[in-house]
């Protein structure tokens, strides 16, 4: 098989997508990443040059509705699910380091 | 009393909303019977991750109210519905068969959940899923697998396996599942019952929890194609809430059922009978076929050799689409948390904690293939072979109203028997093309492979061809009677 992906190369996606992987998992991870990139190769027997990229199935635009007042969720019903609420707000620990 | 006894269990949605709203039996008692009736044998298929049994006779009750007062209790009066656990209930857990998802209540509920309700069905429970959608066998379930009720050894598919089990235990006589890559049709094809996946647009996705968003679509399992297209109506239709939500994607459908197949163009996709079909599913395909030409249909051959290479557009695309809507689950606003001292810690600590092995699987092959240098060669080359994929399938349209292909390569295989993710992403290589163009697909049962399981045949339609798509269904359901 290709080095087409590398241990390093999959420990830095891993704290991009703000995921922990042991060195066991990092392992595996780069061989099975790298099979599936590997059969994905495939697609270099198509002529892809000149053609455009398809993101969605359709042409879509932005939609707004009418600017009237309407429902929203229950906000006690929407604080009830959270792990942890401080008053009317959702509570995390501290954001840069150290005591909160 | 044994199933077979029962007087309720084995009538379709249709018979049973009749009866119901003729008064032949109440709803509660539809109801009831269901109810008995997975409660002595989901032990062994495990379809269900939450029986709503209360709310379900609560809304039973409902519909009788209305039958005594009089009043129209809709086109589904008292039809028991099973909901993939991917759909929003309001107040009842939704959980996608992850830990990080584990005792989540929604504040809302999905539309296809009002709607169901505003047409007389009474939904029984969450069904079984892959975690996230994410696999073709339901082993991936952070809450254990479900069974294939035709043979417990087996898978029933994935990912709706739970959705398609239902159905084809007698749980329930309609179910609602999701279809990103083939997740509705799979299963419904390994468990011989009918699924189908709409025109992307068409139902909704208000209150589904993401997976892909360019490829996602609700759509419905039934015992019959009549089933299933009451159930795509009663849910289909334009809704605000969802702006990929079209105008005119819900035709009437069932009253074409009988319209017949005369005329009809149906091309047999030759590229998708040969390397990866297993033989006897790929004599059904032809002897499918052959039921349609003898019902009048004119059926021919095509090749469209750009389809096989969707499995791997569709293994860049819709990652890619779910590193970005996972990312969502972060431990702030619902589902789990693990405690770390910062929140960025936090973060990570809960996500790692939370998903399973093949949703971290998805969420790094995703990650790599937007990533910083690998953008063009991976997604970007992605999209390129899904306008290919679009524009061949615009050229074997100019030729034929429908295609037909397997469903699946195989029949249902073992519990456990696939281990490597790519082996078993090959799954679905004949179901991955129509979500790419966001076209109209389902699978109907037609007969058995050598092993004695039921082998599914898909038929593909362009975009809001749900009709001329049912219409072959019907031929070939009447084929099998």
């Amino acid at each position: 098989m290709t080095e087409r992906i590398t241990r390093d190369d999959v420990a830095h996606v891993a704290r991009l997508a703000n995921l922990a992987l042991d060195d066991d998992e990092l392992t595996t991870m780069t061989g099975q990443l790298a099979a599936v990139l590997d059969h994905a190769a495939d697609v270099e027997a198509l002529e892809l040059d000149g053609v455009e990229p398809t993101t969605h199935p359709l042409p879509l635009r932005n939609v707004w509705r009418e600017d009237v007042v309407g429902a929203t969720l229950d906000r006690d019903e929407v604080l009830a699910a959270a792990p942890a609420v401080d008053q009317d707000r959702f509570e995390v620990p501290a954001i840069l380091g150290g005591e909160p | 009393m044994s199933d077979a006894d029962d007087p309720v269990i084995p009538l379709g949605a249709r018979s049973i909303a009749d009866a119901v709203a003729g008064g032949t039996f109440s709803a509660e008692q539809v109801v009831r019977a269901h109810l008995d009736g997975l409660e002595e044998r989901d032990a062994t298929v495990h379809a269900f991750l939450t029986v709503t049994a209360e709310r379900a006779l609560a809304d039973a009750e409902a519909v009788d109210a209305r039958v005594a007062a009089g009043v129209d209790p809709g086109p589904l009066a008292g039809v028991p519905v099973a909901l993939k656990d991917n759909l929003c209930t309001r107040g009842i857990e939704t959980t996608c068969a992850s830990k990080i998802l584990e005792g989540w209540k929604p504040p809302y509920d999905a539309t296809v959940v009002e709607r169901l309700r505003a047409a007389g069905a009474v939904t029984i429970g969450k069904a079984n899923m892959d975690e996230f959608a994410m696999g073709s066998s339901c082993e991936n379930s952070a809450f254990g697998p479900t069974r294939n009720p035709r043979e417990p050894s087996r898978v029933p598919g994935g990912s709706s396996g739970g959705s398609a089990a239902v159905v084809a235990a007698g749980f329930a006589p309609l179910a609602l599942g999701s279809d990103t890559g083939g997740s509705i049709r799979q299963p419904a094809a390994l468990c011989g019952v009918v699924g189908v996946k709409p025109t992307y647009g068409a139902v909704s996705r208000y209150g589904l929890v993401a997976f892909a968003s360019s490829l996602d679509q609700i759509g419905p399992f039934a015992g019959d194609v009549a089933d299933a297209a009451l159930l795509l109506e009663t849910i289909a239709g334009h809704d605000e809430r969802d702006s990929t939500s079209i105008p005119d994607g819900a035709p009437e459908i069932s009253i074409h059922l009988d319209d017949g197949v005369d005329g009809l163009r149906v091309g047999v996709v030759t590229d998708l009978l040969g390397d990866g079909i297993a033989g006897d599913v790929a004599a059904r395909v032809r002897a499918a076929a052959e039921a349609l030409s003898a019902a009048g249909a004119d059926v021919g051959e095509v090749e469209i050799p750009e389809l096989a290479y969707g499995l791997s557009a569709y293994y860049l695309i819709a990652p890619a689409e779910a590193s970005s809507n996972l990312a969502r689950f972060d431990g702030v606003r619902y589902g789990l948390r693990v405690d770390a001292p910062t929140t960025a810690e936090m973060m990570v600590a809960t996500r790692t904690a939370g998903f399973g092995p093949e949703v971290k699987r998805r969420i790094m092959l995703g990650t790599y293939a937007l990533s910083a240098g690998y953008y063009d060669a991976y997604y970007g080359k992605a999209l390129k072979v899904r306008t290919r994929i679009c524009r061949a399938f615009e050229r074997a349209y100019a030729d034929f109203d429908v295609l037909l292909t397997p469903t699946s390569p195989t029949t249902a295989f073992e519990l456990g028997a696939t281990t490597d993710p790519l082996a078993m992403y090959l799954n679905d290589v004949c179901t991955i093309p129509s979500n790419l163009a966001g076209h109209p697909a389902m699978s109907v049962p037609f007969g058995v492979g050598d092993n004695g399981l039921p082998v599914g045949v898909q038929i593909l339609a362009p975009a809001l061809g749900e009709v001329p798509m049912f219409r072959a269904a019907a031929a070939l359901e009447e084929a099998t009677r």
